[in-house]
C-alpha cells in the first residue's frame, strides 16, 4: 500500500470548539490548515455541552466586566490558574461570542434583544451566553459552517474548495512527529480503512479534548482518551498539574447504563435544589469559610435570591463543583443516599411544567427517555461523574504555544493552567473560543517565520512499525478487558476521595497493566475495527492515569479537584506549586515548579482579606510581583 | 434482572455481509447501544459502529433497528417485547463501509452547497438585537444533531440513488429555512433555489421524516410546506420578498 501523504502550514488535531477556532485563525491568517479528527466533522465532544459560555457582556446586570468575571475564574480554580490566561479569558471571552453571532449563532435573547445570560455555580452575575440546553452544539455547528463558509469562498476563488483547508475526518493520530527537535508533521490512520495517513507540517496544534474515559464514570464521550495529553508527552512536551480532575456533582446514577451522563448545571442555575433521603436541603451544611459571605445559609434567603440577586447572597447549590461534589458524596457515605446511590435534584417544585420543557428541553428528554422520569413532575437521582481535566499541556499563554517543543501549540480541555485547580461551569466554552484562536495565530505566527521542516523517512518508519505492532502481537491481552480493568482502578485508587496509600497502590497496578498492554492482539483486520482503535486509545489513557496518579501522590492538600483524605486542608505554601509531568519513553516523572505569580496589577483586584485566605503571609506583604 | 436477548446483526462490507445470530445478556435500562458494545467487547472485537456521546446528542449512533431509522442509544431494549430477535442494520440510503458504519459523506457535499449566511452590511459583532420570538423560528431547525435519519428514511433518495443529485433531503431543507428565516441573513433567494437547486419539488409532504426526528423537529409542518407556500408566492411577487426583508432588516438593527 502506498502511503497517504499531505503538506501543509498546520496541521489540527481535534474539530471540537478549539480546534475549529484554531483552523479559522490559522486559515484567516493565510496558511494552508489540516484538521483531523476521530469522529465524523461536527460530531466532537463539545457538542455536548449544555449549560453555557461565560462571558461578561453584562447583558443581564451590568455591573459585571472583564475584572469580575477573573475573580471569579481565580476563586473557582482556588488561586492555581495561570493568572495570565484567566486574565485573557475573561478579556476577550465576550469578543469570542459576538464573533459567533456573526457567523450565524442564534443564542437566546434578553427582553432588549440582547444576548440572554444565564446564572452559574461560581459566577457572580448571569454570565453564560446560551441556548436552552444545547449550547455546545450551537457552539460546533457555528464552527462547523463557518469552515463550510471559508471553503466556499476558496472554492468560488480558486475552484477548489479544500484548497486552503480540509478536514480528515475519522482519521486518529498517533505520533507527532519532530526532526531537529521541531515539529516536522503528525503521523496516523484512516479508522475506515486502517491505512496509514502522514502530514508534514512545521507547526501541530493539539486540541483533543479531555481524558474522561479513563474512569469508570464519566460524563464524556468515547474521545475523551486524552490522546493530545498523551501525544504531547511523547513529543518532548510538559502536562501540569494532572492531579486536578473535576467531579461533576450532577450525573445520572440510574438506570445503570446511563450512570454518569451529565445533568447540567443549569437545572440548579434554574432553581433545582438538592435534598438527602431524608428530605433535607443538605447543601447548607457545606459551605466552606472561604464563600461564607457569598453564600446564603437559608432557606427563606436562598430562595429570596431568584427574585432579588442584589440584596440576598446565593443558594448553596451554586457552590463551586468540587464543594457540591464533595457534599453529595459525603451524604451519600454517611447513609443519606437515594437507592441508587445519589441524591435528588428536584426542578419541579419551583418552575412550571412548560418553564421547564422550555429551558431544559434536552434534560427533559433525556430523563425521559433514558429513565423513565418526568422531571416536570418528579425529581432527579443524581451523583458525582468525572467531567473535565483541569490539568493538560504546559503552554505560553499569549500564543498556546507549548512549552519546550518549538512548533507545537495546544488549546481547549487538553491545554493545562487556565482553570487552576478547579474549572467553573461555562469557563470551558470560551476557553475553547480564546485560546483556540490565539494558538491559531501563534501557530500561524510561528509558521511564518520558520518555514517547512521536513519529516525523515525513518520517522515514517518507526510511526508506521507502532501503528502494525497489535497485530502482529501473539501476546493475547484483550483491549477491552485492560480498559475496564483501568477504569476500576482509577476509579477505586484515584477518584474523587484520595489517599497516599491508595494512590501508591493504583501507581503500582497502572505500571502492570501498561506492561501487560504491550501484548495485545487484535481480531479481524484494519478495517473500521474498534478493538484495533482502542488499543492505542488505551496507550494514551495509561499514561495520563500514571500522570494523574503520580502528581496526586505528591500534592499533599486538597484543593479544587484533588481531595486527599490524609490531608484535608488546603495549604497556602503548596498553592505555590505546579506539578509538571514529562516522558522519558518509560515512565512518567513528576517535578515541582514555582506557580507565576500574580502580577500587582490584578493582585489588586481583590480584597486583601480575601487573598489571605488563599497566600502565605509573605506572599501577601510583598503584594503581587512588579 | 437480567434477560437474554436474541440479536441478529448485519455484519460485512461494500461487497458481502448477512445478517448474524447473537445471544447476549441485557440489563434493566440498557439501550441498544449498551448491547452492541457488550456484543463488540465479549463476541466481536471488530464489529463495527459509530457513536460518540451515548445521551442522543451528536447523532453518530444512527442505524436501523427491526427496519426503522433510530439512534440506537435512545432506542431502549425494554420497548421489545421479551421473545422478540431484535434485527440491527446499518442506514440503507447510505453505501455501507462495514457493518453497522455507512458513508455519509453525500449529507457533507449537499451542506457545502448552502451558501453560509450573509451578514448586513457594516453590521459590527455586539451589535445585533433580536427578539426570542424572531430567532425561536431558526432555532428549531438549529436543534438538529445531524443523525441524517431524516435523509435515510425520505423515500425520494432511499431506494433512488438516481436523485441523490438532485435532491438535497430533509435536512437540507432546515437548513435552507433556517437561513432564510435567520433575522440576520441578507441573502437573497433562498427559497428560490430550495427549490430550483435543492430539489425541494421533488418532495410530496409524506412527513416520513417528521416522524423519524429525534429532535422532534417538524420538518414538514415548518420548513417544507411555507418553503413550498412561499415560493409560490415569489415567483409572482419577488418585490413583496424584498419588503420583508427589508422590514426585518429595520427591526433587528
Ligand atoms: C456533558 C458535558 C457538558 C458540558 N457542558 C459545558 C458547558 O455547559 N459549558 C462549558 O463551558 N463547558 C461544558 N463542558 C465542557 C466542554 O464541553 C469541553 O471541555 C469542551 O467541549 C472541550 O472542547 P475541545 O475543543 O477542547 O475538545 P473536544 O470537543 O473534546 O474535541 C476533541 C477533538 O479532538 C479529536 N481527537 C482526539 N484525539 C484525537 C486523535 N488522536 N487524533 C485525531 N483527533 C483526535 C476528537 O475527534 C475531537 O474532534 C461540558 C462537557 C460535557 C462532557
Ligand atoms: S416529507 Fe418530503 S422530505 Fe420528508 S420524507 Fe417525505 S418526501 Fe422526504
Ligand atoms: S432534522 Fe432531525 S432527523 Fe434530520 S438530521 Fe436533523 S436531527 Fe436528524
Ligand atoms: S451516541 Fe450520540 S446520539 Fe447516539
Amino acid at each position: 500500500m502506498t502511503l497517504e501523504k499531505h503538506k501543509y502550514d498546520v496541521v489540527i488535531i481535534g474539530a471540537g470548539g478549539a480546534g475549529l477556532r484554531a483552523a479559522v485563525e490559522a486559515r484567516e491568517a493565510g496558511l494552508s490548515v489540516a484538521i483531523v479528527c476521530k469522529s465524523l466533522f461536527g460530531k466532537a465532544h463539545t457538542v455536548m455541552a449544555e449549560g453555557g459560555a461565560a462571558a461578561s457582556m453584562g447583558n443581564v446586570n451590568d455591573n459585571d466586566n472583564w475584572m469580575v468575571h477573573f475573580r471569579d475564574t481565580m476563586r473557582g480554580g482556588k488561586f492555581l490558574n495561570h493568572y495570565r490566561m484567566a486574565e485573557l479569558h475573561a478579556k476577550e471571552a465576550p469578543d469570542r461570542i459576538w464573533e459567533l453571532e456573526m457567523w450565524g449563532a442564534l443564542f437566546d435573547r434578553t427582553n432588549e434583544g440582547k444576548i440572554s445570560q444565564r446564572n452559574f455555580g461560581g459566577h457572580e452575575y448571569p454570565r453564560l451566553a446560551h441556548v436552552g440546553d444545547r449550547t455546545g452544539l450551537e457552539l460546533i455547528r457555528t464552527m462547523q459552517q463557518r469552515i463550510v463558509a471559508l471553503q466556499q469562498q476558496d472554492a468560488k476563488e480558486h475552484g477548489d474548495a479544500e484548497k486552503n483547508m480540509k478536514v480528515f475526518a475519522e482519521v486518529t493520530i498517533t505520533e507527532i512527529l519532530k526532526e531537529n527537535g521541531k515539529i516536522a508533521g503528525a503521523y496516523g490512520y484512516r479508522r475506515e480503512s486502517g491505512s496509514e495517513v502522514l502530514f508534514q507540517a512545521p507547526a501541530v496544534v493539539i486540541a483533543t479534548g479531555g481524558v474522561g474515559k479513563t474512569f469508570k464514570i464519566t460524563s464524556n464521550s468515547w474521545e475523551g482518551t486524552g490522546d493530545g495529553h498523551a501525544l504531547a508527552l511523547k513529543a518532548g512536551a510538559n502536562l501540569v498539574d494532572m492531579e486536578f480532575l473535576q467531579f461533576h456533582p450532577t450525573g445520572m446514577v440510574w438506570p445503570l447504563s446511563v450512570k454518569g451522563i451529565l445533568v447540567t448545571e443549569s437545572v440548579r442555575g434554574e432553581g433545582g435544589i438538592l435534598t438527602n433521603s431524608l428530605g433535607e436541603r443538605f447543601m447548607f451544611k457545606y459551605i466552606p469559610d472561604v464563600f461564607i459571605d457569598k453564600y446564603a445559609d437559608n432557606e427563606a434567603e436562598a430562595d429570596r435570591w431568584y427574585e432579588d440577586q442584589d440584596n440576598n447572597r446565593r443558594p448553596p447549590e451554586l457552590l463551586p463543583r468540587d464543594e457540591v461534589a464533595r457534599a453529595i458524596n459525603s451524604e451519600v457515605k454517611a447513609g443519606r443516599g437515594t437507592e441508587h446511590g445519589g441524591v435528588f435534584l428536584d426542578v419541579s417544585k419551583r418552575l412550571s411544567a412548560e418553564v421547564i420543557k422550555k429551558r431544559l428541553p434536552s434534560m427533559w428528554h433525556q430523563f425521559y427517555e433514558l429513565a423513565g422520569v418526568d422531571i416536570t413532575k418528579e425529581p432527579m437521582e443524581v451523583g458525582p461523574t468525572c467531567h473535565y481535566v483541569m490539568g493538560g499541556v504546559e503552554v505560553e499563554p499569549d500564543s498556546a504555544a507549548a512549552v519546550g517543543v518549538p512548533g507545537l501549540f495546544a488549546a481547549g480541555e487538553v491545554a493545562g493552567g487556565m482553570h487552576g485547580s478547579n474549572r467553573l461551569g461555562g469557563n470551558s466554552l470560551t476557553d475553547l473560543l480564546v485560546f483556540g484562536r490565539r494558538a491559531g495565530k501563534g501557530a500561524a505566527d510561528y509558521v511564518k517565520a520558520n518555514g517547512a521542516n521536513p519529516v525523515s523517512d525513518a520517522a515514517i518508519e518507526k510511526a508506521a512499525a507502532k501503528i502494525e505492532a497489535p497485530f502482529t502481537s501473539t501476546g493475547g491481552e484483550n483491549a477491552y478487558t485492560l480498559h475496564q480493568e483501568l477504569q476500576e482502578i482509577t476509579h477505586n485508587l484515584v477518584g474523587i476521595i484520595r489517599t497516599g496509600a491508595e494512590l501508591t497502590e493504583a501507581i503500582e497496578k497502572i505500571a502492570d497493566i501498561r506492561k501487560r498492554s504491550g501484548n495485545i492482539s487484535v481480531t479481524g483486520d484494519r478495517k473500521f475495527n474498534p478493538g484495533f482503535h482502542l488499543a492505542f486509545d488505551l496507550d494514551n489513557m495509561l499514561l495520563v492515569a500514571e500522570s494523574t496518579a503520580k502528581s496526586a501522590l505528591l500534592r499533599e492538600e486538597s484543593r479544587g479537584g484533588h481531595t486527599r483524605d490524609d490531608f484535608p486542608g488546603m495549604n497556602s505554601t503548596w498553592r505555590q506549586v505546579n506539578h509538571i509531568s514529562s516522558f522519558d519513553g518509560d515512565k512518567v516523572s513528576i517535578k515541582s515548579q514555582p506557580l507565576p505569580v500574580l502580577p500587582k496589577e490584578l493582585f489588586d483586584l481583590f480584597d486583601v482579606h480575601e487573598l489571605e485566605k488563599y497566600m502565605t503571609s509573605a506572599e501577601i506583604a510583598k503584594g503581587g510581583s512588579n | 434482572m437480567a434477560r437474554t436477548l436474541k440479536l441478529r446483526i448485519w455484519r460485512g462490507d461494500d461487497k458481502t455481509g448477512g445478517l448474524q445470530d447473537v445471544t447476549v445478556e441485557a440489563n434493566h435500562g440498557e439501550v441498544v447501544l449498551d448491547i452492541i458494545h457488550r456484543v463488540q467487547a465479549t463476541q466481536m472485537g471488530d464489529l463495527a459502529v459509530r457513536w460518540n456521546c451515548k445521551a442522543g446528542k451528536c447523532g453518530s449512533c444512527s442505524m436501523e433497528i427491526n427496519g426503522k431509522p433510530r439512534l440506537a442509544c435512545m432506542t431502549q431494549v425494554a420497548s421489545y417485547p421479551e421473545d422478540e430477535v431484535i434485527t440491527i442494520t446499518p442506514l440503507r440510503a447510505f453505501p455501507v463501509i462495514k457493518d453497522l458504519v455507512t458513508d455519509v459523506s453525500f449529507n457533507y457535499k449537499k451542506a457545502m452547497e448552502i451558501p453560509a449566511v450573509v451578514m448586513p452590511e457594516g453590521m459590527k459583532p455586539g451589535e445585533p438585537r433580536m427578539q426570542q420570538v424572531d430567532v425561536e423560528r431558526s432555532q428549531e431547525f438549529r436543534k438538529c444533531i445531524e443523525c441524517f435519519l431524516c435523509q435515510n428514511t425520505c423515500h425520494v433518495i432511499r431506494d433512488h440513488e438516481e436523485n441523490k443529485k438532485s435532491f438535497s433531503g430533509p435536512r437540507f431543507f432546515i437548513r435552507i429555512a433556517e437561513l432564510d428565516m435567520h433575522p440576520l441573513d441578507m441573502l437573497r433567494n433562498r427559497k428560490k433555489t430550495a427549490q430550483e437547486e435543492h430539489g425541494l419539488g421533488f418532495c410530496n409532504i409524506t412527513k416520513c421524516c417528521t416522524e423519524v426526528c429525534p429532535e422532534h423537529i417538524k420538518i414538514t409542518d415548518n420548513a417544507i410546506i411555507p418553503m413550498k407556500e412561499r415560493v409560490a408566492d415569489e415567483k409572482y411577487d419577488p418585490v413583496r420578498w424584498l419588503g420583508s426583508k427589508i422590514r426585518r432588516r429595520e427591526e433587528v438593527l
